[in-house]
């Protein structure tokens, strides 16, 4: 066994791991709350990249940055995360709220109109040309090895924000009024009205939230990957999506664990299965199929029992 | 609240009330209109499509036969497809264009130079309905159990692995291919035989639009009685409550299946159709983009409805075909404009503020523009009758491109906005909808009609219908009974 191969394999599966885990997270909280596939949620990553570019080349472009390069990343996250948050309230306002007490096929619908909106919107607004984030730049090629383990700077960042992200989730899920609110209208909405709780406004905190995430999942694959352009939401979609689906959708620790082993999978499959590197996505559906088929409540998740 | 009209009266059937209330409801020429279609036999309703469609071939040239009658049957055929598991069983299908695309490869590949097969029609084309159906069967099948959310990804994700799989099926080199060229990878399958049915020679764009017709009708027909059908009727009941229907002992997971496999068989039908006009199958025409197409003439023309596919065909291929022409596209922008803006907004003093507005803010910012950044308004305006007004009141800069590619995708987030808003603040945001809208069309659309923007168009197109009219044009709203 070549072992430098498999550590390789691992740490940009973990890498591709901790951005899919946090694009699942918005699909498994979306869901949660409203049991709505919001198929708009790739595109808003797309979006998230974008907007990480921009602010770099509002800041001076990643070769004559105009402050230090620690404080130009965090700003990137910074403007993505809040631009997104706030597309995903407006997303919400516009295409989902009129639609909430529709026949289950129409807010489904409707997130296929937003994604191809977005889409085409960012096709049309910002080119169908690549840009490049120019990375090394910016933060320059050093890498960190432990052992075999080779580490390089942007991967070391993905992996330990995503887990930051992740942690404060949970704590805002678990500990604040609003998560108690936002595991209250999960639970029940109508329960959770009567109850006082704002409806509207948990549900709009939670697309923000949520959104948020997948704006940082955007500038961190942007990082690691250099290269964006408009189509790139759509796969990443996908595999959040199979990400939340194998951890059980509506389950958050369950959407992180998915998303990792989604990564891992993908990564594993590009180096030791047959062509590999050609058909990875097939193999990830491949890993989708057999998880409905074995457990389509997910691993972590609980089977749904129809109520009426 | 025994008085208020609103409400239905008591003892009497909601749905009977609300049918009633909206026979009411159509006045003058219009209702006229609608109640005879209402009332009219299903072959005579028939009659209204076929008469035109039959007759169109003959008065037209090549080229427009091809871009408006062909595609637009095409599509519709497709639509008709779309139609039974959307439409009719309400699955939600994202991997319907790979079916489109199976067809096609199929035909292709016992049809063509390719793998030197020359299969005739009446042999290939059920092949290829076959083989769609089977593999509509087998992606449909993990998903039976599941809710139509589970489906809708599965089958999104399906369809980008199909393109994926044609891209490089010419390459695998392992078992069970182990280096067979199925598809002729990323250049596809070209030289496909013209369709060879029963020793009549299809070539010409003509017999092609003949061919396609008659199998639209064969299709429709079918699809008239299998909507009338137990089966059909199942259906519909699985796509108004699943749950209901499982208590009433119908075979969930079966009619679920089926109207997946009897879509995707339709589908697989075009694609034969589609592969031997095209002399070929590339990947790259299985792509999302006409799976967003051929929603939106479902959805535009109402699920469940089989008039609505052909009028959402029409609507949807042919209006953009129709504003290439720049000349024509100006008068029908600011007609439409026009008429919807006086038959839509009451009362008299909302019109008076929506049009005196419009003008207003024309001529306003043309002047400010003009006084103060001359580049504003050194553009071209378009060589119409209309171009002398125009360009005092509109902005039109000397490098639009971009600028109107922001301001097209502004018109569009305003009018999801505006579908939203009531009272005054719509009469107000409706202003610089106009105006920006009439910015775009000049700088931008006119010139442009396809690609992104068409697709953008569609994209919003469905959020709107969703919000202000689920039911599409022919569709019947659903009834809530609470």
């Amino acid at each position: 066994m070549n072992w430098s191969l498999f550590w390789d394999l691992t740490v940009s599966g973990l890498t591709l791991g901790s951005v899919y885990a946090l694009v699942a997270l918005g699909y498994s909280m979306v869901y949660g709350i409203l049991k709505l596939l919001n198929f708009a949620h790739g595109d808003v990553y797309m979006i998230g990249a974008f907007m990480g570019w921009f602010a770099l080349h509002w800041l001076g472009g990643p070769i004559n940055p105009s402050a230090a390069a620690w404080l130009v990343v965090v700003l990137m996250f910074l403007f993505a995360m809040v631009a997104c948050g706030g597309l995903g309230v407006v997303i919400e306002r516009f295409a989902y709220r009129p639609l909430r007490n529709a026949p289950r096929i129409a807010p489904l619908i409707s997130a296929l109109g937003v994604s191809f909106f977005l889409q085409n919107s960012a096709l049309l607004l910002f080119g169908a040309s690549f840009r490049d984030y120019d990375t090394f730049h910016l933060i320059g090629a050093k890498t960190y090895n432990v052992g075999d383990v080779f580490l390089s700077v942007p991967q070391l960042l993905t992996i330990v924000s995503a887990i930051g992200l992740m942690i404060g989730l949970t704590l805002l899920v678990a500990r604040t009024k609003i998560g108690k609110a936002m595991r209250a209208t999960s639970f029940d909405r109508e329960a959770a009205s009567m109850m006082g709780i704002d409806v509207d406004r948990v549900i709009a905190s939670t697309f923000f939230i949520g959104s948020a995430l997948a704006g940082a999942a955007g500038v961190m694959f942007a990082l690691v990957f250099g290269q964006i352009y408009h189509f790139m939401g759509f796969l990443a979609g996908l595999k959040g999506f199979t990400a939340a689906v194998i951890g059980g959708i509506g389950s958050l620790p369950g959407a992180m664990l998915g998303g990792l082993l989604v990564g891992l999978a993908e990564s594993y499959a590009t180096g030791y299965l047959p062509q590999g590197s050609t058909f990875q996505n097939l193999y990830v559906f491949a890993l989708l199929i057999a998880i409905i088929i074995i457990r389509p409540q997910g691993l972590l998740g609980k089977p749904d029992v129809n109520k009426v | 609240m025994a008085d208020d009209v609103t409400q239905p009266r008591i003892g009497v059937d909601e749905w009977v009330s609300s049918v009633e209330e909206k026979r009411e409801r159509y006045r003058g020429p219009i209702g006229w209109l609608r109640r005879g279609w209402d009332s009219s036999p299903p072959a005579a309703r028939l009659l209204v499509f076929v008469v035109p469609a039959v007759i169109f071939p003959f008065v037209t040239s090549e080229g427009n036969l091809f871009r408006y009658g062909l595609i637009t049957l095409l599509y519709a055929l497709l639509g008709l497809g779309l139609n039974v598991t959307v439409g009719f069983a309400g699955l939600l299908d994202l991997g319907y264009i790979a079916f489109f695309g199976i067809g096609a490869y199929t035909y292709g590949y016992v049809a063509s130079t390719h793998a030197n097969h020359h299969w005739p029609a009446e042999l290939a084309i059920p092949l290829a309905i076959a083989v769609a159906g089977l593999v509509g069967f087998i992606v449909g099948f993990p998903s039976r159990r599941l809710v139509g959310d589970y489906l809708a990804i599965v089958t999104l994700f399906f369809g980008q692995a199909f393109v994926v799989f044609v891209n490089n099926a010419d390459r695998i080199n392992f078992w069970p291919f182990n280096h067979t060229d199925l598809t002729g990878g990323a250049n596809g399958l070209d030289n496909i035989d013209p369709l060879n049915v029963f020793g009549w020679k299809v070539n010409t764009t003509k017999e092609y639009y003949l061919f396609t017709l008659g199998a639209f009708l064969l299709v429709m027909i079918l699809l008239y009685f299998v909507s009338g059908s137990r089966t059909g009727r199942a259906w519909k009941a699985l796509r108004e409550d699943p749950l209901a229907a499982e208590v009433m002992s119908m075979p969930v997971n079966k009619l679920k299946l089926m109207a997946f496999t009897f879509g995707a068989g339709i589908a697989g039908f075009a694609g034969a159709i589609y592969g031997s006009v095209q002399t070929g199958a590339f990947p790259g025409d299985y792509d999302i983009g006409l799976l967003i197409t051929i929603y939106a003439i479902v959805i535009l023309g109402g699920a469940g409805s089989l008039a609505g596919v052909i009028v959402g065909a029409l609507i949807v291929n042919g209006v953009p075909e129709l504003l290439r022409d720049s000349n024509q596209a100006e008068w029908v922008f600011y007609t439409v404009v026009a008429i919807l803006v006086i038959t839509k907004v009451r009362p008299w003093q909302k019109l008076v503020t929506v049009i005196g507005g419009t003008i207003a803010l024309g001529f306003a910012l043309h002047a400010i523009a003009d006084a103060w950044f001359p580049r504003w308004t050194a553009g071209e305006a378009n060589a119409g009758r209309l171009a002398h007004w125009v360009s005092h009141w509109m902005v039109l800069p000397s490098h639009p491109t971009q600028l109107a590619n922001w301001a097209y995708v502004l018109t569009i987030a305003l009018i999801l906005v505006l579908t939203l808003l009531h009272g005054w603040w719509r009469t107000i945001v409706m202003i610089p909808t106009i105006y920006v809208g009439a910015f775009a069309w000049e700088n931008l659309l006119v010139e442009n009609t396809v690609g992104a923007t068409r697709f953008l168009l569609l994209g919003a197109l469905l959020v709107v219908l969703m919000n202000a009219r689920p039911q599409g044009l022919f569709g019947s709203a659903r009834v809530e009974i609470v």
